[in-house]
């Protein structure tokens, strides 16, 4: 067994990022970007929607540049799908417009759009096989049959699915028919492809290294990607810019270190990021768990309480209770820590490890 | 997805109409019908009555519905008691053996009614097979006459409706989890115990649909007991017939079919009551 | 355990046994030589060569043909048109249109015996082929109607959006997408649509006219008469045909699936 002291390391040697857990934030720079005109390719003004009286988008504005992966991150309800499908054409919005290249497609049908969509659940064409799938698009816009057939051959290859042409859909493994999914949505070269959830279905392994194809993919093609997904570390790795969703408006948009690093609420630093909420009298105060110091530094002032110990994913979790009722978390990479339960220890952390939120729970 | 008014009336204006028109429309006018009196030839003049079903109250009558749910209870219950363990078991088998079983079922099933009771004719009539069989190994010594009697009608009242049950119990027996028996008896049931407590609440869906689509046609099948039951049986379905045909009363008729159609209306009122769904299962 | 399976088996055995002896019968005495079915005059043909030679028994299929044929037409447009139009909004009215179009299959078939032959007559319609139509197409929408409606539901809506995502006109996923996906329910409810239509006795002695008779009901009116040996004959070549669509059925998979889930 490993036991870790304490007092032998840095705050800074114990968290997982450079530079205390925060990438400076010059090197970021698309998100400051591209909100250009000229480099803008999808705006959504104001869009609304209620189902029934319950309102589920209440006047979403963005604007997303070409080129750009931009990533819906929100828990489930909070109207990420149903943003998915008005920019899709499948719901209508209640109010607000879409502009697609400065042009507003508010009233074209979902099949009039030169936008795609890569469904949660595939929605492959049960009755059609692979090729017929792929080609479903190019058949629509009468391509010929020779041109077809060369270009899902050539895409297949490139979603590494090669010689699977006559598979019949239920024959494939949710990777593949991922792989066929997404192959039959970029086919038809669309200006905008939206993902919903597309990895959502499968297991961890397979998520990680289709994480990475996709984003492969995103870089070759240079196709805008709208990506749905409630797993944070997926948004953080993938995306050039997140778009914190709750309660149908988006709380936050910026680069995955905006968000990770300067949570504007309460709420995104604790979704995002896990991190405490610490709130004084007049402020509200987020740290992220790795942040927290245990006695020792000059900064551990505030007296706690051990109140339970965890592990999981590689990572020691301490809680701890602060004497007016708050909770705090401290993570340790490692599998022991000399604390015990009920044990008095004094915490703190680094003034700038504190980013200031608004508090909105 | 956005569905415009334009593009579903055109689809929902055929199944509208014709309901309206041709179911709709004209159980009003039964009903309308039954109180109404009859004419001189035949029709109905629009003078109110409710001499008709004063009628119906006529122990002659009455006795007819008497012996008309006599008859479907009677035939529903054996029924039940022949179909259920084979739709059970049946449910049991092998993949390869329900198929089996499926196409062996599928053909008394699809084949004509009449055809088949044309078999039980065959096997009833005096000096038919039945006799012939039964004088053989010595269990009796002149014909039975077995053709045109109660036991007839109800041998053919099964015979014809049994498919239902047994596709109505196996269809809701297919979809059971059998782990869950098997639970049952890991915590201490007794194999009887089991079957009540999961198995047969389980499957009672299936049961109750099968009940259903086998008293509800039993009360109306009256040429199962024209055919094997001669004039002995006489059902409320027969008697039905017999108004229009040779009595040629069509407002009496009417008001025997609202009274029919009111105790089946029940029946199948205290079945969605019990199992919470419109549809009996295993229709198809 | 052992021996419960092989009680189930011997019961389901004599069960299957009991239920094809009048069947087998049937065809047993289709060749029986002798007028009387009580006795068994020999090995002959006759039955089926009498059969052949009367014209009734043949205008009596052809009427029940033509009239299957009308009213699974009527019936798979109908339920087919309706369980489509219901499937998307879901209000009271659809509720109890869907209610009453059900009505048909869910009272004894004298019942409507009785509304049609006094609707018909209220309505001065002529009893015939058009009369017989409209009454078998009623108790056959519901079921074209039930099991596509079930297909519906359990179908996979987003495959749908996806073709129309990828371009096509509603239209065009209509008729590559939904129809492929609802056309074995759609098959089962006409195969059931016709077996119910070619068997009904009860409904079609009501409202067929003097001119018209269909094959069940001259069955009926034989076996009611008397004794008729060709009625075997006629019975084993509906038994062949049964099993002939049967086969089929269940090749293109009508049969057996029950409405159908999706994957």
């Amino acid at each position: 067994m490993v036991v870790f002291n304490l007092t032998q390391f840095s705050g800074k040697e114990l968290t997982a990022l450079p530079e205390n857990g925060r990438i400076p934030r010059n090197l970021v720079g698309i998100g400051g970007r591209i909100n250009t005109v000229s480099d803008t390719i999808l705006e959504l003004k104001k869009i609304k929607k209620s189902f029934g009286g319950n309102t589920v988008l209440n006047g979403l504005d963005i604007s997303i540049g070409r080129g750009e992966f931009l990533t819906l991150l929100g828990a489930s309800g909070c109207g990420k799908t149903t943003t998915l499908r008005i920019i899709a054409g499948l719901e209508q919005p209640d109010g607000g417009d879409i502009l697609l290249d400065g042009e507003s497609i508010l009233s074209k049908e979902p099949n009039r759009r030169n936008v795609n969509t890569v469904f949660q659940n595939y929605a492959l064409f049960p009755n059609m096989n692979v090729e017929k799938n792929i080609g479903y698009g190019l058949k629509i816009r009468k391509r010929p049959k020779e041109e077809i057939r060369r270009r899902v051959k050539e895409m297949l290859e490139m979603v590494q699915l090669p010689g699977f042409e006559k598979r019949m859909p239920d024959e494939l493994s949710g990777g593949q028919r991922q792989r066929v999914a997404i192959a039959r949505a970029v086919i038809n070269q669309p200006q905008v492809l939206l993902l919903d959830e597309p990895l959502g279905a499968l297991d961890l392994k397979l998520r990680r290294q289709m994480q990475l194809e996709l984003k492969r993919l995103q870089k070759k093609l240079g196709i805008t990607f709208i990506y749905i997904t409630h797993d944070q570390e997926e948004a953080i790795n993938m995306s050039d810019r997140i778009a914190v969703m709750r309660n149908g408006v988006f709380e936050q948009i910026g680069t995955p270190n905006e968000i990770y690093d300067h949570p504007e609420t309460s709420y995104v630093a604790d979704f995002v990021g896990n991190a405490n909420i610490y709130r004084t009298p007049d402020k509200t105060y987020a740290i992220r768990s790795e942040n927290i110091l245990l006695g020792g530094e000059p900064e551990c002032m505030i007296p706690a309480v051990v109140e339970e110990k965890s592990f999981a994913g590689g990572q020691l979790r301490i809680l701890f209770a602060l004497e007016d009722g708050q909770k705090i978390t401290a993570s340790r990479y490692g599998i022991d820590y000399d604390l015990n339960t009920g044990e008095r220890i004094a915490i703190g952390w680094k003034e700038a490890s504190a980013a200031e939120v608004i508090d909105n729970g | 997805m956005a569905e415009s008014r334009k593009t579903i009336w055109p689809l929902l204006l055929p199944i509208y109409l014709f309901t309206l028109v041709f179911v709709f429309a004209p159980l009003v006018y039964l009903v309308v019908l039954s109180f109404m009196t009859r004419a001189e030839v035949w029709g109905a003049v629009p003078r109110l009555t409710l001499d008709n079903y004063k009628r119906i109250l006529e122990p002659l009558y009455l006795r007819v519905f008497a012996e008309s749910i006599r008859l479907a209870v009677s035939s529903t219950a054996i029924i039940l008691l022949a179909g259920y363990p084979f739709g059970y078991f049946m449910a049991r088998m092998s993949p390869r053996w329900k198929k089996r079983m499926m196409v062996l079922l599928m053909i008394p099933f699809w084949t004509s009614t009449l055809i088949r009771l044309n078999g039980w004719i065959i096997v009833f009539r005096s000096n038919g097979v039945l006799d012939k069989f039964l004088m053989a190994l010595g269990l009796t010594d002149r014909p039975l006459k077995l053709l045109y009697s109660y036991p007839a009608v109800l041998v053919g009242m099964v015979y014809a409706l049994l498919p239902y049950m047994i596709l109505s119990v196996y269809s809701s027996a297919e979809k059971m989890d059998w782990s869950l028996t098997e639970a049952a008896r890991d915590l201490g049931a007794g194999r009887f115990q089991a079957f009540v407590t999961i198995t047969l609440k389980h499957t009672l869906p299936g049961v109750l649909s099968g009940v259903i689509l086998t008293f509800i046609p039993s009360m109306g099948l009256f040429f199962i007991a024209d055919l094997l039951g001669g004039n002995k049986i006489v059902l409320v379905g027969s008697v039905i017939q017999e108004q229009l045909t040779k009595g040629r009363n069509l407002p009496f008729a009417a008001a025997l079919s609202v009274v029919l159609f009111v105790l089946t209306s029940l029946f199948i009122a205290l079945y969605r009551r019990i199992v919470h769904t419109g549809e009996p299962e295993g229709l198809y | 355990m052992k021996k419960k399976i092989k009680l189930s088996w011997i019961y389901i055995g004599a069960v299957t046994v009991l239920m094809y002896v009048p069947i087998v019968l049937t065809v047993v005495y289709s060749f029986n030589e002798s007028r009387i079915s009580s006795v068994w005059g020999g090995f002959s043909w006759k039955w089926y060569l009498e059969l052949f030679r009367d014209d009734n028994i043949a205008r009596a299929l052809k009427n029940s043909l033509i009239l299957a044929f009308f009213c699974c037409f009527a019936a798979v447009l109908i339920g087919t048109s309706g369980a489509l139009g219901m499937r998307k909004r879901k209000n009271r009215l659809n509720g109890v249109i869907s209610y009453l179009s059900l009505i048909p299959l869910m009272i004894p078939e004298i019942i409507l015996g009785v509304v049609y032959l006094a609707a018909f007559s209220f309505m001065n319609l002529p009893f015939g082929m058009l009369t017989l139509v409209i009454a078998h197409t009623a108790f056959c929408v519901p079921y074209v109607f039930m099991i596509v409606r079930a297909r519906l539901e359990g179908m996979d809506q987003t495959a749908e959006e996806a073709a129309l995502d990828l371009g096509a006109s509603k239209m065009r996923v209509f008729f590559d997408i939904t129809l492929p996906a609802i056309f074995p329910a759609a098959a089962s409810g006409v195969l059931l649509s016709f077996a119910a239509s070619f068997d009904d006795v009860v409904i079609s002695i009501f409202v067929t006219g003097a001119s018209v008779n269909t094959l069940p009901v001259m069955i009926y009116t034989r076996m009611k008469t008397g004794v008729t040996p060709e009625i075997n004959a006629l019975a084993v070549f509906i038994l062949a045909a049964t099993a002939v669509i049967i086969g089929i059925a269940s090749a293109i998979g009508a049969i057996g699936q029950k409405g159908g889930t999706d994957q």
